[in-house]
């Protein structure tokens, strides 16, 4: 110690005093006072900033994962007066920057989204006297738009957006082309004025379909062929009258596959063609979308033209699709309702790339919804004096246009991130585009913009708790046995051995559990599946055969073992019958199972995956086991000796003394265990990632795979767009593994404190 | 019998033989890795057979036995393969027949009765080639630049000469390429970003100016020393293809190999064991010390070894320091209390999360929060390509630091707590401070328990894959992270990993029955590893329990 040193140094110096001076005493009392409290604040300093570095990982999980629930928002930017008073259509570049409308003098006119000033300004070529009598706007995000005209001629136009970064600004130029040519076409030979329109981009060419003011319903697909040798470019039109044409029409649509036609009435139904074999066409059926004496006012396609949206007068959205029923024909069916608006809806706008749109309706109010999680995010007036009469949104959905009654436009700026999912739709059956009925699925991405992201948790939920179940129906007997044995019967000298031999093996990196669960155990399962059972069937019953005919071995060699030692014995008859039901295997396959039980389980409709459940919940059980075994033991080898040998005392046999003393004193920690390995069981990533076929099926079957939150978590993670929808639900998936587990643990470590407690007071 | 059931003891046994299946099949894991894994250096005997095929023609192959398995004739006629005789069971062979290049596969099926005329041909010889792998087939002459050196007797020794002459040439290129061009390329990338950084300072036009006419001569003079290089790498080249070899397969067909393509050459036949002996501690050697090749189906693992081991020391560096003074802070400072022993369940329980989370934090968190703030910062010249935006080194470590960080906690505060008061006591009444207590008695005290601690968080650090795969690790990283550029060691690399590997070359390769015996082989590197982290961990705490049990008596 300091002082010491000191005092020693002094006495060299003088004699008088073996203490340094008082000056000097009260310098290196200072100095150490500081030492010390710098110590204190230093170890105060790091350990608080671990426990912070901990709450993070809640709090930053937790912040990643709120924007998925939160709804949309709306911020007004600016006003300006519209350039155009009438318009039948508008239009809003990607990047809010260019607007465009056109009115029923067929003037295009693009503009400053953000000014309101004019820009370019096209004039269609319309014929002497003729006036546009109607209008077709295609997929949005082809841009293709028709007029139909009053002596039944059509003009398509294309309007698109060219980008360039001159001097690294955007520049955004606008740009109209005509695809069928400049000259309007002559749609009907008999010069009727074209009600109504309904144009398309498909596989197969341009679609039209019109219908005439004299009630007929004509479908004309024009195909643009190249000649081979000139290089020349000629339309070729193949026209069809539609059987069946409704009285009146108040929208059409065909969708971008040119198969099916919808056309709504006035009164409120929705007609289906059949188109697929235009000569052929077929009228299928007419279906009521509103509720009676209601009217249809606004029908539109979500992004990829395969579901439908229909606005009624009562303010009613409702979304239908075609679905396949079991002879093969396609029926339109109601799929589900939105959040009803106040009055009857004026415009559906879809979004360009998801499966959202807005609506707005008579009073001005203003619908975000979303079709998948059949969410609505937002469903206000739009402001205090505006009466929109047409919407555009943005193709990034993060602004739209509002065109007022009173002529002006509204700039808005729209947040609705993450309209996709909802607590509803990850939990419950969702009835997906395309698909025969409601459904779980996780399908969460895709390459095309069409593409309906689903994002049901259910199939990985199910798929952790599986492999869970699984792995726990094979560790937990045989841990919680073990444990029992080696804390209560086994002899101290091996127990020294064996316990460490399993901590062992929980520190074996699960990596390498998981590689030989998939390279080598799940071949070797499906070449000896008949083994395995065998395996599990005779096993126990040749441990007590064995224990039955080891009261007849040699005296000298059970003296020499002893109590406590039956595991040596044991290890050598497990082995041997291991070996001998690998070997007889196939003869069983031959003699019950024609030969090969995997064949003959597929035969009788069990599907069987190489990799399924099965492996996992052995290879998953066997790093489970460790932590069961462990946590059991110690709970078992900690009951107070004094209640043994109490019980032994009053006669009582070695195993009644177990169950009835130190099992139940024990179950707590016993319980703990079990919650313990449970835990590590649903957490666990590797093992179910190199020993399943990762799938996500809702299934029990043991013969087929699944996949897990943690590990669709690792495939999936990496290759997704940072912030979006899918990264945070996969940042969802990571937060449910953690709480469930932290739950889980704080409930097991719990319960082991108060049982410690309890054997400390007996 | 009923008696015998009334006194438990078959439930006796029943429990034992729990205990004695676990046993079993943790021995019977530990040591199928171990077989497994070590017996694939063995140079196995090369063995020439005849194979009739279905159309009676027959060919003659050299190969290597992998596997022999029974199986019942239903299974093979569910594949389609046609049987001639009745038997219900047949003998099947795996045989590594090599020659990629020349057959397409180098592993195929074949039953027994296809099969004849084994013999074990002396002259057979096992080319480890850089490209194609195995060549097994028979050595016919060697070529100096189109002119006969040696056949027949003298070939063997003049062959292993010249493989070594092509290897050391080999080595010099594989010098020039990765240290000399690298290092290059380096000072060019870091000339691109110096410019950058200035535009983005905005810097006025005159240093500007003057640093890009000095940026030119720089460059120029790298060019310079650039092409001078490319000129020795060619020449070197050149060199590698001086000699060729002649061979011949077992069917016959003759092949040139250039020597610069031979890893190794030897005749597995002819060897004695202890020639044997010593191709297989050579091989396990080259195993350990070697690069991965082919996709990481052949050749070393190396970078993998480095990288674990680098990872888990830097995590080590982090985890130490915090881990310790959080345990010493909520074992002697923290204040007692309900808020203590939430904190304390909590951290406790940290170590059973599930490791996936704390990757898909260091993903988001690390990687994408702090490391996008440190690149806007920092390193605003290399942005849109991120330098610490990126999964890499340092966010794996920090990472598995996290992760491992409650392991440390709970046993040094194990530690700290098995010290008996009577000696804090004994220490305060002699008019010591808490601090000198603390850091004179009682740490130095608890410091094997410590030790413990950071053991099983490196044992755990090496093992843990799932994590890494989120923010660090990839299948081949070009460079090691520690290397002789400034800052030697490269925080924001990306790393190869051993577990990681097993996992990668296992489930994404193209031929993993090719890989199944490295796979087996690291594996066992990567257990051996663990175990003896994990043993010593063991031994240090059994020795400190016995120690204080003595004490505190």
């Amino acid at each position: 110690m300091q002082p010491n040193q000191a005092s020693s140094a002094g006495t060299q110096t003088e004699l008088q005093s073996l203490l340094p001076s008082g000056e000097r005493r009260a310098r290196l009392r200072r100095w150490r006072s500081l030492k010390d409290q710098m110590s204190r604040y230093g170890i105060a300093f790091a350990g608080i900033s671990v426990v912070l570095a901990f709450t993070t990982i809640f709090v930053y999980l937790f912040s990643e994962v709120g924007p998925i629930f939160s709804s949309a928002s709306t911020e007004q930017q600016q006003t300006y007066q519209s350039p155009e008073q009438n318009a039948i259509f508008a239009n809003l570049e990607r990047y809010g920057e260019v607007g465009l409308v056109a009115n029923k003098a067929g003037e295009l006119q693009f503009f400053n989204a953000q000014t309101g000033e004019p820009g370019q300004k096209l004039q269609l070529a319309l014929p002497e006297g003729a006036s546009i009598t109607s209008f077709s706007r295609g997929e949005p995000r082809s841009g293709i738009i028709a007029f139909g005209l009053s002596n039944g001629q059509v003009l398509v136009a294309k309007h698109e957006y060219n980008l360039s970064y001159p001097n690294d600004k955007r520049q955004i130029v606008p740009v109209v082309t005509y695809p069928l040519g400049e000259t309007p076409l002559q749609l009907d030979a008999k010069q009727q004025a074209i009600l109504s329109l309904a144009v398309q981009e498909g596989p197969s060419g341009t679609a039209i379909t019109a219908f005439t003011a004299d009630g007929r319903l004509s479908y004309n697909l024009f195909e643009a062929k190249t000649e081979f040798l000139t290089g020349e470019t000629t339309l070729e039109r193949s026209e069809y009258q539609l059987p069946d044409a409704p009285k009146t029409v108040l929208k059409m649509l065909v969708d971008t596959t040119l198969q099916n036609l919808f056309v709504a009435d006035t009164q409120g139904n929705i007609h289906y063609y059949d188109i697929r074999d235009p000569a052929s066409a077929r009228y299928v059926e007419a279906i009521s979308a509103v509720k009676a004496g209601q009217q249809l006012t606004a029908l539109e396609f979500l992004v990829g033209s395969v579901s439908l949206i229909a606005g009624g007068s009562d303010g009613s959205l409702s979304q239908w699709f075609l679905v396949r029923d079991e002879h093969n024909n396609f029926h339109l069916k109601h799929i589900r309702d939105f959040e009803q608006h106040p009055a009857a809806i004026v415009q559906i706008e879809p979004e360009y790339s998801r499966k959202g749109f807005m609506a707005i309706d008579a009073k001005g109010y203003l619908g975000i919804h979303y079709g998948t999680s059949a969410r609505t995010l937002m469903l206000e007036p739009l402001g205090e004096q505006l009466q929109p009469a047409r919407i555009a949104i943005s193709p990034i959905n993060q602004s739209f246009l509002a065109f007022d009654k009173n002529g002006t436009v509204q700039h808005f700026a729209l947040d609705n991130a993450h309209p996709e999912v909802s607590w509803k739709a990850m939990w419950n059956e969702v009835w997906y585009e395309g698909r025969a009925e409601k459904d779980y699925i996780w399908q969460a991405s895709s390459g095309s913009d069409e593409f309906e992201a689903k994002m049901s948790l259910v199939p990985l939920a199910s798929g952790t708790l599986k492999a869970a179940f699984f792995a726990m129906l094979f560790a937990t007997p045989l841990a919680l046995m073990g444990a029992l044995y080696t804390a209560y019967f086994m002899a101290p000298a091996l127990r020294g051995k064996v316990k460490p031999t399993i901590e062992v093996m929980e520190a074996l990196p699960t990596v390498i559990l998981g590689f030989l669960a998939g390279l080598w155990l799940a071949p070797f399962i499906e070449s000896y599946l008949s083994a395995v059972f065998s395996i599990l069937l005779l096993l126990p019953l040749m441990m007590i055969a064995t224990a039955y005919l080891w009261r007849y071995a040699p005296e000298k060699l059970r003296f020499a073992l002893g109590h406590g030692w039956e595991v040596v014995v044991l290890i050598p008859v497990i082995m041997l019958l291991i070996y001998l039901c690998v070997q007889v295997s196939p003869v069983i396959d031959h003699m019950f199972f024609a030969g090969n039980l995997r064949q003959w389980l597929t035969d009788n409709g069990i599907t069987y995956d190489q990799r399924n459940a099965l492996v996992v919940g052995i290879a998953m059980g066997f790093a489970v086991i460790p932590n069961i075994f462990s946590i059991a033991e110690d709970a078992i080898y900690n009951v107070p000796k004094h209640l043994t040998q109490g019980s032994l005392a009053l006669g009582a046999t070695p195993w009644q003394t177990m169950m009835n003393v130190v099992l139940p004193t024990a179950s707590p920690g016993v319980f703990a265990a079990v919650m313990v390995g449970f835990g590590r069981a649903v957490g666990e990533t590797m093992i179910v990632l190199m020993a399943t076929g990762n799938s996500p099926i809702v299934n029990f079957n043991l013969f087929e795979g699944m996949r897990t939150l943690s590990a669709n978590i690792a495939v999936e993670l990496p290759e997704t767009a940072v912030g979006s929808t899918h990264f945070r639900v996969l940042f969802l998936a990571a937060l449910v593994l953690l709480v469930f587990t932290f739950i889980f643990n704080t409930v097991a470590e719990l319960i082991r404190q108060r049982l410690r407690q309890r054997f400390s007071n007996l | 019998m009923k008696a015998w059931f009334r006194t438990g003891t078959p439930w006796i046994w029943l429990n034992a033989g729990a205990i004695a299946l676990s046993l079993v099949m943790v021995l019977g894991v530990l040591g199928l890795i171990t077989v497994q894994g070590a017996s694939h250096f063995w140079p196995a005997d090369l063995q020439q057979v005849k194979l009739t095929k279905a159309d009676g023609s027959t060919q003659m192959i050299l190969a290597e036995l992998v596997r022999t398995e029974e199986v019942s004739a239903t299974v093979l006629k569910d594949s389609g393969i046609k049987l001639e005789t009745q038997a219900e069971f047949y003998q099947r062979h795996l045989l590594k027949m090599g020659n990629r290049d020349l057959y397409g596969r180098d592993f195929s099926w074949f039953l027994q009765p296809q099969l004849s005329d084994w013999s074990q041909p002396e002259n057979a010889i096992v080319i480890e080639r850089r490209e194609w792998g195995n060549f097994y087939g028979f050595p016919l002459r060697l070529l100096q630049e189109g002119q006969v050196v040696a056949e027949g007797d003298k070939l063997l020794t003049e062959l292993q000469q010249r493989i070594a002459r092509a290897n050391e040439i080999y080595q010099q290129i594989a010098l020039i390429e990765k240290g000399d061009i690298g290092r290059i390329n380096k000072k060019l990338e870091a000339l691109r970003l110096t410019e950058r950084k200035l535009q983005l300072a905005q810097a006025d036009a005159a240093t500007l100016q003057a640093h890009k006419a000095e940026a030119l001569t720089e460059k120029a003079a790298l060019d310079a020393e650039y092409a001078a290089l490319q000129q020795q790498l060619e020449q070197l080249y050149a060199a590698t293809k001086r000699d060729v070899l002649l061979v011949q397969s077992a069917e016959g067909k003759e092949l040139e190999i250039s020597l610069g393509n031979i890893v190794h050459a030897h005749f597995p036949n002819a060897m004695s064991t202890t020639d044997k002996l010593q191709h297989y501690v050579a091989a396990i050697w080259n195993f350990l010390s070697d690069e991965p090749r082919e996709a990481n189906t052949e050749g070393g693992i190396f970078p993998a070894i480095f990288g674990t081991v680098t990872m888990v020391i830097l995590m080590s560096i982090i985890v130490t320091p915090f881990g310790v003074l959080a345990a010493i802070y909520l074992r002697e400072y923290a204040k007692d209390g309900p808020l203590l022993r939430v904190i304390r369940i909590s951290v406790y329980n940290l170590a059973g999360v599930p490791s996936i989370v704390y990757g898909v934090f260091g993903l988001g968190f690390f990687v994408y929060i702090m490391g996008g703030s440190i690149d806007a910062l920092f390193y605003p010249e290399s942005l849109p390509s991120p330098t610490f935006g990126t999964p890499g080194l340092f966010w794996a470590s920090l990472t598995l630091a996290l992760l491992t960080l409650p392991v440390v906690i709970v046993s040094t505060e194990e530690g700290l707590s098995r010290i008996p008061s009577t000696i804090r006591m004994g220490s305060l009444a002699l008019g010591a401070t808490k601090s000198e207590t603390l850091w004179k008695v009682v740490v130095p005290l608890a410091t094997p328990a410590m030790m413990t601690g950071l053991i099983l968080a490196i044992a755990r650090a090496a093992g843990e894959v799932a994590p890494l795969m989120l923010v660090g690790v990839v299948k081949l990283a070009p460079t090691l992270p520690v290397d002789g550029n400034f800052p030697f060691v490269h925080l924001d690399q990306k790393i190869m990993h051993l577990g990681f590997h097993v996992y990668d070359v296992g489930f994404q390769s193209p031929n993993v029955e090719a890989s199944r015996p490295l796979l087996y082989a690291t594996a066992l590197v990567l257990v051996i590893l663990i175990m003896v982290l994990n043993l010593a961990a063991i031994q240090l705490r059994n020795r400190l329990r016995e120690k204080y049990r003595s004490e505190s008596d």
